[in-house]
C-alpha cells in the first residue's frame, strides 16, 4: 500500500464542451465534474442544454469541441462496450418493443458483460434478480412491459440500467409524465442508490422542488452555460431562480427536512410591479 | 418471498426455451411432411413406396429421374428460398423497428426485379449472343445490391435512421417498379412473358445448380446474424438505450443490413420476385417465440420454408397440367395479411 496515493482522476468530467445539433449550438463551453457517490441534478429552462450536456457526458452525442473524461480517458475515443461496464444511461422516454417481458428488458442490461463466446449465466441471473428486487418489479417479471403503468414501466427501465452494474448512472428526465407520488418514490429509490450503494447519479429533472429535496448537488444551466452549482441549501435561492429561470418566487424551507422550496409569486403581483414587461 | 420470486424468474426462462424447442420441432415435422407430400405428388403419378425406393436406391429409371432431377431440387430450393426471405425479413423488421418492413417494401426485391427484367429484355435483343440466361441470378443480385446501397446512402444522415430507410425504400421501390413496367411494355412479347413469370416468383425448372448457388449465402449469413442478434435486440430498445448499453450501433446495423440484403438478394436471384414471404413469416414466427432475434431467425426460416414449399406444391398440382408460379399463392395469402397488419396497427405510433 502506498502512503501517498497519487490523486485519482475524477470519475466523470467534461472539459470546455461545445455541442449541438446540426448548425444549432446548444452547449457553449461547459466545464463540469460529477461529484462521486452523490445525486446530482441538472436544472434549467427548456433549451438550456441540460439534456444535451447529459447526452454528451453519456457519449451518445459527440461534442464539436472539448472532451469528456471517464476515469481520465476520453470517453468518445474509448471502446463503447468497456464504457458501458462503468457508465449506465437511461434516455428520455424510452419505449419498449411490443411483447417484451420485464425480465427480458432487465436482462438487456447485461449486454456489455456478455461476449460472443463467454457469458457468465449465474452472474447475469444474480445481477438481474438483484436489480428487479431493488426496483420492486420482481412480481411483474413475466408480464409485458407495455402492459404496465407508467411508474412500473419506469422502474423496469431503471432495473435494466441497474443490471448493467455500473457505478455511474445517468438518467434523462426519469420522472417526466408520472404522478407526483410515483415521482417521489422513484427519486427516493435513486437517492438510496447514491447514499446506500455508493453509486454516482446524474439526473435531468424538471420539477424544481423535487430537485431541491432530493439532490445532493444542483447544477443550474441557462443558454448552454452553467450559471451556478452547489448544494441546494446554498444555491436554491430566489436570486438564482430569477437568474436561471426568469422566475419570480419566494424560497421557503420545509419545516420537517429543512430543504428549500420555491413558491412562485402570483402573476398579478408581478404585473403590478413597475418596469416588468408582461 | 425472495425464494418464490427466484423460482418464477427461472421457470420463466425455461418456458421460453421450451417454446422455442416445441416450435422448432413442430415446424420441422410440418416441413418434412410437406416436403414428403410434394415429393410424391406431381403431373407424373408416383406412389410413396416408389418415391422411397428411388430416394434410397437411385436407379436409371423415369421415377428416379423425376424425383432426383425434377422434384427434389425444386423442393430443396423452395426450402432455401423461403428460409432466406423469411430471415431477411426478420432481420429487417428488428433493425428498422417497423413491423411493415420486409425486403419487398424497402426496395431490395424491386431492385433485383428491375435488374432481372432489364437483363431479360437485353437477352431478346441483338446482344443475346453475348449473354446467357444463366447469368440472370447474378444480374438480379447485382440489382439488389445496387438498390440496397442506394437506399442506405439516400437514407444516410449522421448514421442510418431506421424510419428513413423505410421511407426511402418505399419511394425507391415505387420508382423501380415503374421502370420495370416500362421495360416490360416496350420489350418483345416473349421476353415480357418470361419477365412476368420471373416477377411473380417461380421455382419452375429448378436445378441442383440453383441450390448450390443459393446455399453458400445462407451458410455465410446465418452465423453472422446469430452472432449479432443481441445487438439487434438492444437496438430494438431505441438507439440511445442501445448506445448506453455499449452497442456499436452503426457497425452492427450495417452488418445486419448487409446480411438481410444478401439473403433477400440471393433468394430473389434464384426464385424471382416472391413477395410477402419476408413480411409474413417473421410475423407468424414472432407469434410463436417472440421478437428475440436469436429465437426469431430459426423459427422464421422454418415458417418461410413451409410457406414456399406449400405454395409451390399448390402451384404444381392444383391446376394440372398447368404449373403455376408459387408467387401467386404466396401473394394470395400475403396481400390480405398485409391489409390485416395495416388495419391492426391503426392508431398505434
Amino acid at each position: 500500500m502506498m502512503k501517498h496515493p497519487s490523486p485519482r482522476p475524477p470519475r466523470l468530467q467534461g472539459a470546455s464542451l461545445r455541442a449541438g445539433y446540426d448548425a444549432r449550438r446548444v452547449l457553449d463551453g461547459v466545464d463540469i465534474t460529477i461529484a462521486e457517490g452523490k445525486l446530482t441534478v441538472l436544472l434549467g429552462p427548456n433549451g438550456s442544454g441540460k439534456s444535451t450536456l447529459l447526452k454528451t457526458l453519456a457519449r451518445t452525442l459527440t461534442p464539436s469541441a472539448g472532451h469528456v473524461y471517464l476515469d481520465g480517458q476520453d470517453i468518445h475515443r474509448s471502446n463503447t462496450r468497456e464504457v458501458a461496464k462503468r457508465l449506465g444511461l437511461l434516455p428520455q422516454g424510452p419505449v419498449a418493443p411490443e411483447g417484451l417481458s420485464v425480465k427480458q428488458l432487465v436482462g438487456m442490461g447485461r449486454f456489455p458483460h456478455q461476449g460472443l463466446w463467454q457469458k457468465n449465466a449465474q452472474q447475469d441471473a444474480a445481477a438481474i434478480r438483484e436489480a428487479m428486487a431493488f426496483t420492486n418489479v420482481t412480481e411483474f417479471a413475466d408480464r409485458n412491459v407495455d402492459a404496465l403503468s407508467g411508474g412500473q414501466r419506469q422502474r423496469c427501465w431503471i432495473a435494466m440500467v441497474l443490471a448493467q452494474q455500473t457505478d455511474l448512472i445517468l438518467l434523462d428526465e426519469p420522472t417526466t409524465f408520472l404522478d407526483l407520488k410515483v415521482q417521489v418514490d422513484l427519486l427516493a429509490l435513486l437517492s438510496r442508490l447514491a447514499h446506500e450503494h455508493g453509486r454516482t447519479l446524474l439526473l435531468v429533472l424538471h420539477d424544481l422542488n423535487l430537485a431541491a429535496a432530493y439532490a445532493d448537488h444542483l447544477v443550474m444551466m441557462r443558454d448552454g452555460h452553467i450559471v451556478t452549482s452547489g448544494p441546494p441549501s446554498d444555491i436554491f435561492t430566489a436570486e438564482n431562480l430569477q437568474r436561471v429561470f426568469d422566475l419570480e418566487a419566494h424560497v421557503i424551507h420545509d419545516p420537517e427536512s429543512g430543504s428549500p422550496i420555491c413558491v412562485p409569486r402570483k402573476r398579478h403581483q408581478v404585473a403590478s410591479e413597475p418596469g416588468v414587461v408582461v | 418471498m425472495t425464494q418464490s420470486s427466484t423460482l418464477t424468474y427461472e421457470s420463466g426462462a425455461n418456458n421460453e426455451s421450451n417454446r422455442l424447442l416445441h416450435s422448432l420441432w413442430l415446424l420441422s415435422l410440418l416441413l418434412a411432411a410437406s416436403a414428403g407430400l410434394s415429393l410424391c405428388l406431381g403431373s407424373f403419378p408416383t406412389q410413396p413406396l416408389q418415391v422411397l425406393s428411388a430416394l434410397t436406391a437411385p436407379a436409371h429409371s423415369d421415377i428416379a429421374f423425376i424425383i432426383w432431377q425434377l422434384r427434389l431440387p425444386r423442393i430443396v430450393l423452395a426450402i432455401l428460398v423461403g428460409a432466406a426471405l423469411a430471415m431477411s425479413g426478420a432481420i429487417l423488421q428488428s433493425i428498422v423497428r417497423n413491423p411493415l418492413a420486409s425486403p419487398d417494401v424497402v426496395g431490395i426485391t424491386s431492385g433485383a426485379a428491375l435488374a432481372a427484367v432489364l437483363y431479360l429484355t437485353l437477352l431478346s435483343t441483338s446482344l443475346s449472343t453475348l449473354l446467357s440466361i444463366h447469368w440472370l441470378p447474378a444480374a438480379a443480385m447485382l440489382g439488389a445490391l445496387v438498390s440496397a446501397l442506394l437506399v442506405a446512402s439516400l437514407a444516410w444522415k449522421n448514421g442510418i435512421s431506421p424510419s428513413r430507410v423505410v421511407l426511402v425504400g418505399i419511394g425507391l421501390a415505387a420508382a423501380m417498379g415503374a421502370g420495370t413496367t416500362l421495360l416490360i411494355v416496350i420489350s418483345e412479347d416473349s421476353a415480357a412473358m418470361t419477365a412476368y413469370v420471373w416477377l411473380t416468383g417461380s421455382l419452375y425448372a429448378a436445378q441442383w445448380g440453383d441450390v448450390m448457388g443459393l446455399m453458400p449465402w445462407l451458410l455465410a449469413a446465418t452465423p453472422v446474424v446469430l452472432a449479432f442478434s443481441r445487438h439487434a435486440d438492444a437496438m430494438a430498445l431505441g438507439d440511445q438505450v442501445a448506445e448506453g448499453l455499449g452497442v456499436p450501433i452503426l457497425r452492427s446495423r450495417m452488418i445486419l443490413l448487409g446480411c438481410s440484403v444478401a439473403l433477400a438478394g440471393a433468394a430473389v436471384a434464384f426464385a424471382g420476385g416472391l413477395s410477402f414471404v419476408g413480411l409474413i413469416a417473421p410475423h407468424l414466427a414472432a407469434k410463436l417465440v417472440g421478437r428475440n432475434l436469436a429465437r426469431l431467425v430459426p423459427v422464421s426460416a422454418l415458417v418461410g420454408a413451409l410457406i414456399v414449399v406449400n405454395a409451390d406444391l399448390l402451384g404444381r398440382v392444383a391446376f394440372l397440367p398447368k404449373d403455376l408460379p408459387a408467387g401467386i399463392f404466396v401473394a394470395g395469402i400475403g396481400a390480405p395479411f398485409f391489409v390485416y397488419l395495416l388495419h391492426r396497427s391503426r392508431g398505434r405510433v
